[in-house]
């Protein structure tokens, strides 16, 4: 890892370096240094309250810290104006663990918010682009689905929907926040595979956070575990599996999704 | 406590430890203090939701459909329940005046007494507890739903800036409705009036339309309507500030909603007793 501010790295799309976040007397993040592989699903595993939250959102911009800084290809976004995040923002698409549907609008007007949002498109443009990510997430086969309203949507339809609209402004990073919570096994897979494939065949960054660690080990190319406010063991599957920190062996042994040793 | 500043005339024996009984007073007096102190707070995080939903309201994009949207829900979608009330009202309120009327032969003043009670009152204020009711009510459980299922973070992620896109549509439309409302609440309610003094009590029309016109002011209309426009502005600030701060599951969404219409309701009132107490510093000679 290097220190100061990095140049435009091919490698890391992300650099996160000494972030520091309390909200009143809490410290929630305490030193948070992560890099983000370009291209590749990166997984930050952690127990609910450990700052898995906090951490995405000030990726986006949406918080801001107390200290340390974020490269997103090489710019410091700590302390941009409003104007300058806004423009950082369209790099990032993301996904919320219910989806987060405007109900008032349909899944066409839901997909196109971020366009019709951001710039001056002919309508007939943002519907074009519309349709093409229906079609490429397999939403295109159900009858009336653009007029449809999110109430009217299955869980797994909706989530679709939710991809496609942080799909739709072309982001160079997609950021899932906890995608598999509350799904049985069968649509926990789904979800994974909608993860990679979306990885694949938009060519994003994936960004994930997550507490599933059967989910994690299938998908992820790097893993970063956070425990309170730090980063205690990142690397790709593999390595975390051969060399296991104790606190990620106590957060995952116990689900037994994962044995740990040297890989066979 | 030892911080606790000794007031000079109890009978502490000690010069600085507080005795137990100032120890209480101390206790007494911030229990009394906290409910308000915690209401000043409030106020003051209305006001900052005001003011940041009025500088929004200047910014690009202005995005006319919500405000038009926001309207149609609040005004024309608050038609039909403005226009019962309003007819009873003015119906309840003529068969009362005409019963008291009576006692003096004095019938014909009706439309007056009729017109100054629906322009300067029943007309601001009925509009505005009906539109908390139907409108406020449905705000604050859209906005809070909307908190807790992550959409207003969710427009964030898109640089749409929550205050922009939700509060200031709502606040803009209930300060353009309102107003609007309480003239159609005025129309009816004379039609109301009209039926009960002329159709059924059989009263002189003449005389009473030359009574309404002669003693009713243009100024008591505009009165109404500045009571309108503040009303809708404290009904759109409780119903959004609610919605905006739910934390929490469906409970929480359903208390947010009891506490916006709780909130705005007694503001309403509480606000009519100062505006008009304001408006009789402002214009002595019309007072009532």
């Amino acid at each position: 890892m290097t220190n100061g501010g990095p140049k435009r790295d091919l490698r890391w799309q992300i650099q996160i370096r000494g972030l520091h976040k309390s909200f009143g007397a809490q410290q929630v993040l305490r030193g948070i240094d992560l890099d983000i592989e370009r291209g590749k699903t990166n997984i930050v595993i952690g127990g609910s309250g450990q700052g898995k939250s906090v951490l995405m959102k000030h990726l986006m911009g949406l918080l801001q810290p107390d200290s340390g800084h974020i490269y997103v290809d090489g710019e410091d976004i700590v302390g941009l104006d409003e104007v300058a995040i806004a423009k950082v923002q369209r790099k990032f698409g993301m996904v919320f663990q219910y989806a987060a549907l405007f109900d008032s609008l349909n899944v066409v007007e839901n997909i196109a918010f971020p366009l019709t949002e951001r710039y001056r498109l002919p309508k007939g443009e943002i519907l074009d682009r519309v349709r093409d990510l229906l079609r490429r997430l397999d939403l295109d086969n159900v009858p009336g689905v653009e007029e449809k309203f999110p109430g009217e949507l299955s869980g797994g339809m909706r989530k679709r929907v939710g991809l496609a609209r942080a799909l739709v402004d072309r982001p160079q990073i997609l950021l899932y926040d906890e995608p598999t919570t509350g799904l049985d096994p069968i649509a926990t897979k789904n979800v994974d595979e909608m993860i990679r494939r979306t990885a694949d065949d938009f060519g994003v960054t994936s960004v994930v956070i997550s507490h599933d660690m059967a989910s994690t080990f299938r998908i992820a190319d790097r893993i970063a575990m956070l425990y309170d406010g730090k980063i205690v063991a990142c690397g790709t599957p593999a390595e975390l599996l051969a060399a296991p920190d104790p606190r990620l062996r106590e957060f995952v042994e116990p689900s037994g999704a994962v044995k740990f040793g040297v890989p066979s | 406590m030892s911080d606790v500043p000794v007031s000079p005339t109890s009978p502490s024996s000690g010069a600085a430890q507080p005795s137990p009984m100032d120890r209480q007073a101390v206790r007494l007096v911030g229990r009394i203090f906290a409910p308000l102190l915690g209401a000043v707070a409030i106020f003051g995080l209305h006001m900052i939701l005001l003011g940041r939903a009025f500088t929004w309201l200047f910014r690009r994009p202005f995005r006319l459909r919500l405000y038009l949207e926001q309207m149609e829900f609040i005004g024309v979608g608050s038609l039909p329940i403005i226009m019962l009330v309003g007819f009873f009202s003015g119906a309840v309120t003529a068969l009362q005046a005409i019963t008291a009327l009576a006692m003096f032969d004095q019938q014909r003043w009706v439309g007056y007494g009729v017109g100054v009670s629906l322009a300067r009152e029943l007309a601001p204020v009925f509009t505005a507890l009906m539109i908390t009711a139907r409108a406020g009510s449905a705000m604050a459980t859209e906005l809070g739903s909307m908190r807790i299922t992550e959409q207003i973070d969710a427009l964030a992620t898109f640089a749409v800036n929550p205050v922009h896109y939700l509060v200031t549509p709502r606040l803009v439309a209930s300060i353009l409705m309102l107003p609007v409302m309480t003239m159609v609440f005025n129309v009816v309610g004379l039609l109301g009036a009209y039926i009960i003094s002329i159709l059924v009590y059989q009263i002189d029309f003449g005389q009473v339309l030359e009574l309404f016109r002669h003693w009713v002011d243009p100024l008591d209309y505009v009165q109404g309507l500045i009571k309108a426009v503040i009303f809708g502005i404290a009904m759109a600030l409780a119903a959004c500030y609610q919605g905006f701060n739910v934390r929490g599951g469906a409970k929480e969404v359903g208390r947010a909603t009891t506490a916006a219409v709780v909130s705005s309701s007694v503001s309403v009132l509480v606000l009519d007793y100062f505006l008009i107490e304001i408006m009789n510093v402002i214009w002595p000679s019309h007072g009532m």
